[in-house]
């Protein structure tokens, strides 16, 4: 079956290539609060809630909470390979930025269009930061 | 080779190259990281930094990165409480696992010659800014202290950010170092008196988490807030939220009028604060159900007037059975709370001073199934324990002397 495919130019933020299946958060994430094994997002209420971000293209509006536990979180799923392969945000803070930075998870922002309207959960999202394109692939 | 929006300088250029070692080229990409995802159009010196050390696996991680790759902080680097594994192994026995991780963050900020300092208030004594310098300061209460009280220029910095600023002695030109993103945001109308550090708390909090993201302007404050006053505004506040700065016209040094504080624009956000929303806040603090096990305090770090006035408060008292009480400091602070008397009070009373150490480390295990009580909503907040209910120090130091639990 034949793809239809976008491509989007996007801005670099942390450097890489990687490609995932799309996992679209509305809210914003937290990585200290997911498994550091699994990648299960454990938080109570959250949209991800079971779900594990390992493997994946995330897609999300921002971080949040205190710098220490972020970047902790990201790096201890980097640790055990469990964290996403690329991460695509809408509003970037310097912690998030030192989170990628350490746990190398290539991250972008500023997609040409609206990323919550264009991609959905399940779409092969082609991430490359060197080159300033995301690109989407829904089957 | 890759492109960077963000300009470099020959001789940032051949840093990153890795002219001038390992662990100094990694601290450099990472400010270029950070420079390219706020499209920063260069780099420019700071004259100090201050790295909110943890104790945790990432941080480990990254400091010893920078240390193992000969990286040396180019200017004043303090660093925040880890904990004394030491002290702490001879009263109740901390995590091996963790206590080595501690042992080796503190010993590769060393190794990076960064102050040894282990205290989350360093803008009161080991690493003071002045007005308008640019730094890069990491920790809840010192982001907003520096940017508000003292008029320097710090970003939200990450522990990570902050240390390999200080490493570089620059920063991307970004946020907070720019005058035009220093204008106030929302306009914050205090209708309530205001007694003490505890309910500056209580109002810190309520403005980050109505406020979340930006900088308040608050007005209504009559008399000149303390230094106690300002911190735990500042910690809380950039607990419940991320307020990384914030204006008292006529106290803080930045803008002496609502205008200035606005930079000549209208504010769009209002909020008004009442003693009806303190009070809301307080009543939403008080989680606990359970009898109190223990006391702590001093979160952020407690300074020597709050020592003075705990150990006043428990002078020629005992602690009741079963209660423990710790106050958290610097070792300066508390290097002159032992010269000035206030530790032999204290320590007769059966409580504890201890240096170097956060709330928020492993060596607190002891109190995992156990119920707190704090003067800082901050400390609550963590849930490192069972419960914690959050309460004035006079209020903390009459449960933990009367004769019956409360």
């Amino acid at each position: 079956m034949k793809s239809h495919q976008i491509v989007l130019k996007c801005h670099r933020i942390i450097n890489g290539c990687a490609e995932g299946e799309a996992l679209v958060s509305h809210e914003p994430v937290c990585f200290y609060l997911t498994d550091p094994k699994t990648g299960i997002v454990k938080e109570k209420n959250h949209e991800l809630a079971g779900r594990s971000v390992r493997d994946m293209v995330l897609v999300f509006p921002s971080g949040k909470a205190s710098s220490v536990v972020q970047i902790d979180g990201l790096y201890k799923l980097a640790s055990n390979n469990a964290a996403p392969k690329a991460m695509i945000v809408k509003d970037v803070e310097t912690v998030l930025v030192v989170s990628a930075f350490i746990a190398r998870v290539p991250l972008v922002d500023k997609l040409e269009r609206d990323p919550f309207e264009i991609i959905r959960n399940g779409d092969l999202v082609k991430v490359d930061a060197e080159e300033g394109t995301v690109i989407i692939s829904r089957r | 080779m890759e492109m960077h929006r963000t300009h470099l300088t020959k001789q940032e250029e051949k840093i990153l190259r890795g002219g001038s070692g390992e662990g100094t080229q990694k601290a450099l990409e990472l400010l270029v990281a950070i420079g390219d995802a706020f499209d920063a159009e260069k780099m420019i010196p700071i004259t100090r930094a201050h790295a909110a050390s943890s104790g945790q696996e990432g941080d480990l991680y990254f400091v010893e990165l920078l240390a193992n790759g000969g990286a040396r902080c180019r200017v004043p680097t303090s660093t925040n409480p880890v904990y004394d594994a030491e002290y702490f192994d001879k009263l109740f026995a901390a995590p091996r696992k963790e206590a080595e991780v501690a042992r080796r963050v503190m010993m590769a900020y060393k190794r990076v010659g960064a102050i040894l300092s282990w205290s989350c208030a360093p803008y009161l004594a080991e690493n003071i800014p002045l007005f308008r310098e640019n730094v890069a300061f990491s920790e809840s209460s010192a982001t907003p202290y520096v940017n508000s009280v003292i008029g320097a220029r710090t970003n939200r910095e990450a522990a990570q950010s902050a240390l390999a600023a200080g490493i570089i002695g620059k920063t991307p030109e970004y946020g907070l170092h720019i005058r035009e993103n220093r204008r106030g945001t929302c306009l914050v109308r205090v209708e309530t008196p205001l007694k003490d550090e505890f309910e500056y708390g209580l109002l810190g909090y309520y403005v980050g988490k109505k406020i979340g993201y930006g900088v308040p302007v608050l007005t209504g404050i009559k008399r000149q807030p303390t230094t106690e006053e300002l911190i735990y505004f500042c910690a809380m506040s950039n607990t419940s939220g991320a307020i990384s700065m914030f204006y008292i016209p006529g106290f803080t040094v930045e803008a002496a009028t609502v205008k200035d504080a606005f930079q000549g624009e209208a504010s769009k956000d209002k909020i008004e604060v009442t003693k009806l929303e303190l009070k809301q806040v307080y009543e939403e603090l008080q989680t606990a159900k359970r009898t109190t096990d223990f006391i702590l305090l001093g979160c952020p770090h407690y300074t020597l007037k709050q020592i003075e006035h705990a150990a006043e408060l428990l002078n020629r008292k005992k602690l009741r059975q079963n209660m423990d009480f710790w106050i958290c400091t610097s070792a300066t602070t508390k290097m002159l709370a032992e010269r000035n008397g206030y530790v032999e009070a204290i320590e007769r009373a059966g409580a504890h001073v201890v240096a170097d150490t956060c709330i928020d480390e492993p060596c607190w295990i002891a109190y995992k199934e156990k119920t707190g009580m704090t003067d800082s909503p901050k400390c609550a907040y963590y849930r490192r324990f069972r419960d914690v209910r959050v309460a004035k120090l006079e209020d903390c130091v009459r449960t933990a002397v009367k004769g019956k639990p409360d």
